[in-house]
């Protein structure tokens, strides 16, 4: 029996029909909404490629089925910035060049907007133990910990600015 | 006047239209044969073009491993792809060059000295002609051969190369656009996943097909041929679903289990082999001199690449379309045809980006895959991808190694004499090397198994890569034992050979440094002749602060390690400084590396990074487990570096611009692995020569002591 699950998508109100309430949240964002941005790395919970904000949590995707966000706000990484208005954590990343292959980025990118939501000047040891549930297998890390300990320094400069 | 000699891939290659064509106005299309896995290639040999054809980079679209578009490069493998592919980019840019500036001389009527070119604009005397590469291209013959006339731009011209250069992909990555294979979408495409055949030679006795579909909660297909069965159906969470269960609702024959035992590389040693020896004849008579023996070993490794494997392909009127993110997709072109009985002429291969691979993945085999359900089901395309485990089970893996070193020493407790006796599974088991695609093993009539075979020396060797030590010493040889059959299929990993021999190589200086009570910065480096190499053994000790007689034993050690890639490609020298108690936290690494001529800078330095950050996982924590079968199934059951774990790293380039470039993919995987072993040791004072340094290994050292 078709079921339709509605919630909030990077800020806009979406709508799926689905038979299997069980449907992964990520299968529901790559499949049902074309949104490819959130990758699948194990559909275990286990390695972060599938990393998204659900109501402003990180949460992993690949095991989270649907009927369990519907009403919720899903951010993916499609809402942290565009090419043309990039988020700092982005704009970071492409400054220090942060990856390599790329595939655990998008996860690491939401894993650390989470970060920076609760702890906004982290330090080495914060930032690297906040994205322990994110594997990088090409050894881009500290590349992936410089990017964020800028993108942070750049926040609370405007924050500071803003204020 | 003999005619140049073209680089290797540009003379395989010579129609120069494959590697360069200007398709519209302001427009350049350049085509590699090799593939972006990751470490920056695609904007490295932009940055060639660009100088060499003197246009700005943004004016290049960069094709790679296209069976229809561009050159045939082999593999994307071996640290090789600038080393070789970009010599032979910059080689065929400049031979287009040529062409241009002749042409342009010939239409305007001039001498060609006096014609320069930029940014794809003609200049006489350092004015506008009118003319420019778009203005001339219809009249100029690009499906003509490479001559290697044209002139290569002098080191002091460089504009692009030698700069970092932001890498061309990232952005879509970072901004999460449709960047990689998985994200691919073909109109009518459906999904797929193999119920896999637990080895060679396993046959199907029952598949309790409805089970299977009731487990997937919505329409689901099979799809069969002989012992090859995969699911197919639109939604690809069903498909998944109905893969997972079909590993309790099929039952195979035959079933054979790699044991515990077979993990072990001591399991290596009493196999049947093939046997040489590589170099100089063992000494007659070493009565009376001093000797050295220590036996390094180490297990297997997976690639375990962060996305699973996956393939897409499409049958339809007779021609096979295939889009992969293998390493070779002329070699797959060539294999799919062999397992298919289908002419190459009618398949194309499209190479799409993955995740990192650093080697011989599963991807070769997603890909057929999905040729085999796409020859079933002729019209549809077939997109299939791996799960998890199956990526574990099933990806070829690094073979277990085991490396005896003997070394004669002289008064000064030198080495004069020194054999590497190695153990090993063949390093290539790639399609182009005759191993079959794992699909094709389940198929009707399987193809037999090839030879055993391995890497051979001329391409740097498998199991034997850098098993000759560079340091001079005066007499050396290698015995390669290859051991004929595996427990699970073995084939080529970042650096093959290399780690595990260098780790051997590395420790075994250190101990030799140890006995003759020397420090092992200088003791190499009196054991040393090359400069270059003197330049980062010396360069890596004064990044580290290294002091001569640092007091260890005490849980803090640091260690030094030195090689030369293949004995070829770039020098690097590591070293690591740590902790250890019952496990080992790394603090700090250095290194320093001698690449010749950097194209791009930072991202020969992310990939020296890269290599030092997953051998340190390599040799801290990875190893294939064995148990009832493959039993390293998930990031669980192997573990790899985590954030937390991975330390600080300077790393440095020597200027060496006036060089030819040197490979930098694979060259601190060795170096770091003995840098670390050595800093145990010394932190420990005492000696673990078996990978991993898994916590068990360092309880039962302390023990001992």
């Amino acid at each position: 029996m078709t079921q339709t699950f509605e919630f909030t998508l990077n800020g806009s109100p979406v709508s799926v029909s689905l038979g299997n309430e069980e449907t992964p949240l990520l299968n529901v964002l790559r499949n049902a909404l074309g949104v490819m941005g959130t990758r699948f790395g194990c559909g275990l919970d286990q390695c972060g490629c599938c990393m998204v904000l659900i109501d402003g949590a990180p949460e992993k995707s690949c095991t989270k089925p649907v009927w369990s966000v519907a009403g919720k706000t899903v951010t993916t990484v499609e809402g942290l910035g565009t090419p043309q208005r990039p988020h700092p954590l982005q704009q970071a990343f492409i400054d220090e060049q942060a990856g390599q292959c790329g595939y655990c980025l998008a996860g690491i990118l939401i894993s650390a907007q989470a970060l920076l939501k609760r702890n906004p000047s982290p330090t080495r040891a914060e930032i690297a133990q906040a994205l322990d549930g994110n594997i990088c297998r090409c050894g881009a890390h500290n590349r992936i910990i410089r990017a964020i300990a800028k993108a942070a320094a750049q926040m609370r400069a405007s924050a500071g600015t803003a204020r | 006047m003999n005619a140049p000699i073209l680089p290797g891939p540009l003379a395989d290659n010579p129609r120069l239209d494959r590697w360069v064509t200007f398709p519209a106005p302001g427009k350049v299309t350049v085509g590699t044969g090799r593939v972006e896995l990751g470490q920056g290639v695609l904007t490295a040999m932009t940055q060639i073009a660009a100088d060499e054809l003197d246009v700005a980079m943004e004016r290049i679209t960069i094709r790679s491993g296209d069976t229809e578009f561009t050159p045939n490069e082999g593999y994307t493998a071996g640290s090789q792809s600038i080393q070789f592919g970009g010599v032979a980019m910059r080689q065929a840019c400049a031979d287009v060059r040529g062409l241009f500036i002749d042409q342009a001389a010939r239409v305007l009527g001039c001498k060609s000295s006096e014609l320069s070119i930029r940014d794809g604009i003609i200049l006489r005397n350092g004015a506008p002609t009118g003319q420019d590469y778009w203005t001339l291209a219809a009249t100029v013959d690009l499906a003509g051969k490479a001559t290697g006339s044209g002139r290569r731009k002098a080191v002091a011209d460089f504009a692009s190369i030698g700069q970092s250069s932001a890498r061309l992909d990232l952005p879509a990555k970072i901004f999460g656009a449709a960047a990689f294979i998985h994200d691919m979408v073909v109109d009518g495409m459906v999904h797929a996943r193999v119920v896999r055949q637990p080895n060679r030679g396993a046959t199907i006795e029952a598949v309790d097909d409805g089970a299977i579909r009731r487990a997937a909660k919505a329409p689901i297909e099979f799809v069969r041929n002989g012992n090859f069965l995969a699911i197919v159906g639109n939604d690809e969470t069903a498909v998944e679903l109905a893969g997972a269960a079909a590993s309790d609702h099929v039952t195979w024959r035959h079933v054979e289990t790699p044991t515990p035992l077979q993990a072990e590389a001591s399991w290596l040693v009493q196999r049947p082999a093939i046997d040489r020896v590589i170099g100089a004849p063992e000494p007659a008579d070493p009565q009376g001199r001093a000797r050295f023996e220590a036996t390094y070993t180490r297990v297997h490794l997976a690639h375990a690449s962060i996305a699973p494997s996956c393939g897409l392909a499409l049958y339809r009127d007779g021609r096979l379309t295939v889009w992969t993110h293998c390493q070779g997709v002329f070699p797959l072109r060539a294999a799919l045809s062999r397992t298919l009985g289908l002419d190459a002429a009618a398949i194309t291969v499209h190479h799409v980006q993955g995740a990192g691979c650093y080697g011989h993945n599963g991807a070769d085999d997603a890909a057929a895959d999905a040729a085999i359900v796409a020859m079933k089901m002729p019209g549809t395309p077939i997109r299939v991808r791996w799960r998890r485990a199956e990526e574990f089970v099933y990806e070829p893996k690094s073979p277990a190694m085991a490396v005896k070193v003997r070394a004669l020493l002289d008064d000064a407790g030198k080495p004069t004499d020194w054999t590497a006796e190695i153990w090993s599974g063949t390093h290539n088991y790639r399609p182009g090397a005759g191993g079959n695609l794992l699909g094709a093993q389940a198929l009707p009539n399987p193809p037999p198994e090839p030879p055993p075979g391995d890497v051979p020396e001329a391409n740097g060797g498998g199991a034997t890569r850098n098993a000759e030590p560079l340091y001079s010493i005066a007499s050396k040889r290698i015995i390669h034992h290859l051991v004929m059959e595996t427990p699970v299929r073995t084939s080529a990993l970042r650096g093959l050979g290399a780690m595990p021999n260098v780790f051997a190589i590395e420790c075994a200086i250190d101990e030799l440094a140890e006995r003759a009570g020397q420090d092992p910065v200088q003791y190499r480096l009196a054991l040393t002749t090359d400069d270059r190499a003197r330049a980062v053994i010396e360069k890596v000790a004064a990044m580290a602060g290294w002091q001569s007689g640092a007091p260890g034993g005490a849980g803090r050690g640091r260690g030094i390690a030195f090689a030369r890639y293949k004995n070829r490609a770039a020098y690097a020298a590591v070293v690591v400084a740590l902790d250890v108690d019952e496990t080992i936290r790394l603090r700090h690494v250095w290194c320093a590396s001698d690449a010749g001529l950097v194209i791009n800078p930072d991202g020969a330095i992310n990939q020296l990074e890269g290599g030092i950050i997953q051998s340190a996982s390599w040799v801290l924590k990875e190893q294939v487990r064995f148990d009832n079968g493959v039993s390293s199934l998930d990031w669980e059951t192997y573990p790899v570096l985590k954030f937390s774990e991975v330390p600080e790293i300077d790393i440095e380039l020597i200027n060496a611009k006036d060089e030819t470039p040197l490979g930098v993919g694979e060259a601190t995987a060795g170096p770091t692995a003995a840098a670390i072993g050595n800093a145990v040791s010394h932190a420990l004072g005492a000696r673990i020569r078996d990978l991993p340094l898994t916590r068990e290994r360092i309880m039962a050292t302390l023990l001992k002591e």
